[in-house]
C-alpha cells in the first residue's frame, strides 16, 4: 500500500513542476505549487509505513509493553506536521506578493512583467 | 514550443530517477534505531501517549521553535505588505454590502462557540489522543473565518489578536528557559510531575506548550485572514 | 479485508492523479483552486490508511479549509480583469 502512495506523490511532483513551468496566469503558477507540496508530504509519510503495524498512539489497543513491535515509525510523521504549516504559510506569502503585483502592474500575466529582463 | 521542449526533458529526467528510487525501497521490518529508542522510552519518561506529540514538543522541541518563528514571520510580512497608509480615506460612500442571509446569521450564532470549544479540546488532549496545538489553532482560525463569511465588514481588534499572539510565544519560551534552571535542560518536560499515564494531567509541561502553541498558531492565521479581507475594506473607503 | 483497502487506496491515488491534470489544463482560475482542495482531501484519507492520525487532521483542516479560503480571498479581489 505504501508503494501505491509513493508513485502518486513521485507523479503529483511531476505534475506540480510541469503546471509551475508552463502556466502564465500567477494564481495558476501558486495552485501547481500547492499539489507539489502535497505529493511531497506523501512521499515522506508512505516511507514510515510498515505493513501489519498501527498507528504510534498507545491506548487500551497497543500496551506499552508491546509498543515496540506494534507501532510504525513515528518520526517522518513529526517532520510532515511542521512541513504542511510551513507550506501554508509560504502559500500566503505567494498569494500576498501576487495581490501586490496585480495592484501594481494590472494584470496576473507575468510574460508581460518584463522589467527585469536583459 | 523550445521552452515547452526543454520543461519535458526536464520531467523525463525527474522521472528517471524517480523510477530509480521508487525501484530499489525495500519496507523496513523492524524499528530502525532511533524509531525504536521514541517506542521504547516515551511512556516510561515522559509519560505521553501519543508518540508524535511527544516528539514534536519535548524531543524536537527545537525543531517546533524554528517553525513558529517562521510562521509568526509569514504573519508579521503579510501585515506590513498589505498595509495602507491611514492618508487614504476620503469621503466615504454609504456601501451596503449584500446581505448574507438568516440561515448564515442564525447558524454562525450556533456554531461559533462549538467550533472554538472543539479546538480547545483537541489541543488540550493533544497528548492523549490524536491532535494537538496545530491541529487546534487551525479549527479556532476557522471559527473566525465563519464570522469573516457572515458579516465582511467587521471590525476585529487587532491589537487583541497581537496581544494573544505575543504573550502565547514569550510564555512558550519563558517555559522552556526555566526548563534550564529547574529541570534537565531547554524545553525539557519533567518541570511538573509526569503524573499517572493517561489522565488529563500528565506528560509534565507537554498540554501547557501545546495550548500556548495553539493559541499562537491560531492568532496568526485568523491575523492572515483579516488582513486579506481588509484590503477590500480600505479599497471601498478610498474610491 | 486488506483488498477492500488496497482497492479504495488506489481508487483515490487514481482520482487524485486524475484531479491534478484537470487542475493545470482548466481555463478558469476558481476550478482550478477547488481541484487543488480536492487533492488535499483525498490526501488527507490516504494518510489515515498510512496510519498517520495527526498528519490526517492537519492536512484535513489547513490543506484542505485554510488553503482553499485564502485562494478564495485572493481571487475575488483580482476578478474581472484577468480571464486567462
Amino acid at each position: 500500500m505504501s508503494w501505491i502512495a509513493m508513485t502518486t506523490g513521485f507523479i503529483l511532483i511531476l505534475i506540480g513542476l510541469y503546471g509551475a513551468l508552463t502556466n502564465r496566469n500567477i494564481l495558476r503558477i501558486i495552485v501547481s505549487f500547492t499539489i507539489a507540496n502535497t505529493g511531497v508530504n506523501l512521499i515522506i509519510v508512505a516511507v514510515g509505513y510498515m505493513a501489519a503495524r498501527t498507528a504510534p498512539i498507545l491506548d487500551e489497543a497497543v500496551p506499552i509493553a508491546e509498543a515496540v513491535d506494534r507501532i510504525i515509525d513515528p518520526l517522518p510523521q513529526a517532520l510532515v506536521l511542521t512541513a504542511i504549516v510551513i507550506g501554508v504559510g509560504v502559500t500566503a506569502l505567494m498569494l500576498t506578493y501576487a495581490f501586490k503585483l496585480y495592484e501594481v502592474k494590472g494584470t496576473l500575466d507575468i510574460s508581460k512583467c518584463k522589467e527585469l529582463k536583459w | 514550443m523550445i521552452r515547452k521542449f526543454f520543461v519535458l526533458v526536464l520531467l523525463l529526467g525527474l522521472m528517471v530517477i524517480f523510477a530509480n528510487l521508487l525501484f530499489g525501497y525495500v519496507m523496513d521490518k523492524e524499528l530502525n534505531a532511533s524509531a525504536h529508542y521514541y517506542a521504547e522510552h516515551t511512556a516510561n519518561d515522559l509519560g505521553a501517549a501519543n508518540i508524535v506529540t511527544a516528539i514534536i514538543v519535548t524531543y524536537r522541541g527545537l525543531d517546533t521553535l524554528g517553525e513558529v518563528t517562521v510562521l509568526f514571520l509569514t504573519a508579521s510580512i503579510i501585515g506590513l505588505v498589505l498595509a495602507r497608509s491611514k492618508k487614504q480615506k476620503v469621503a466615504v460612500l454609504p456601501r451596503k454590502s449584500p446581505s448574507p442571509g438568516e440561515l448564515l446569521v442564525t447558524g454562525s450564532y450556533l456554531l461559533v462557540p462549538l467550533i472554538l470549544l472543539l479546538g480547545a479540546y483537541v489541543f488540550i488532549n493533544g497528548h492523549l489522543t490524536p491532535g494537538g496545538g496545530f491541529q487546534g489553532g487551525a479549527i479556532i482560525a476557522s471559527a473566525s473565518l465563519l464570522l469573516l463569511l457572515t458579516d465582511p465588514l467587521r471590525h476585529f481588534s487587532h491589537r487583541l489578536i497581537s496581544r494573544v499572539e505575543s504573550i502565547s510565544g514569550l510564555f512558550f519560551v519563558g517555559l522552556g528557559v526555566l526548563g534550564i534552571f529547574l529541570a534537565g535542560g531547554f524545553l525539557d518536560n519533567r518541570l511538573l510531575p509526569v503524573g499517572t499515564f493517561g489522565s488529563i494531567f500528565s506528560a509534565g509541561i507537554i498540554p501547557i506548550v501545546y495550548s500556548f502553541i495553539g493559541l499562537k498558531v491560531g492568532a496568526e492565521f485568523t491575523s492572515m485572514l483579516i488582513n486579506l479581507a481588509e484590503t477590500e475594506k480600505k479599497e471601498e473607503q478610498s474610491k | 479485508m486488506s483488498n477492500i483497502l488496497l482497492g479504495i487506496t488506489s481508487l483515490l491515488a487514481i482520482s487524485m492523479i486524475g484531479v491534478a491534470i484537470i487542475a493545470i489544463r482548466v481555463r478558469r482560475p476558481a476550478i482550478a483552486i477547488l481541484a487543488a482542495g480536492m487533492i488535499s482531501l483525498f490526501a488527507s484519507i490516504l494518510f489515515l490508511f498510512l496510519a498517520a492520525p495527526d498528519v490526517a487532521m492537519t492536512e484535513a483542516a489547513i490543506g484542505s479549509g485554510l488553503t482553499t479560503f485564502l485562494f478564495f480571498f485572493v481571487l475575488g479581489r483580482v476578478r474581472g480583469d484577468d480571464h486567462d
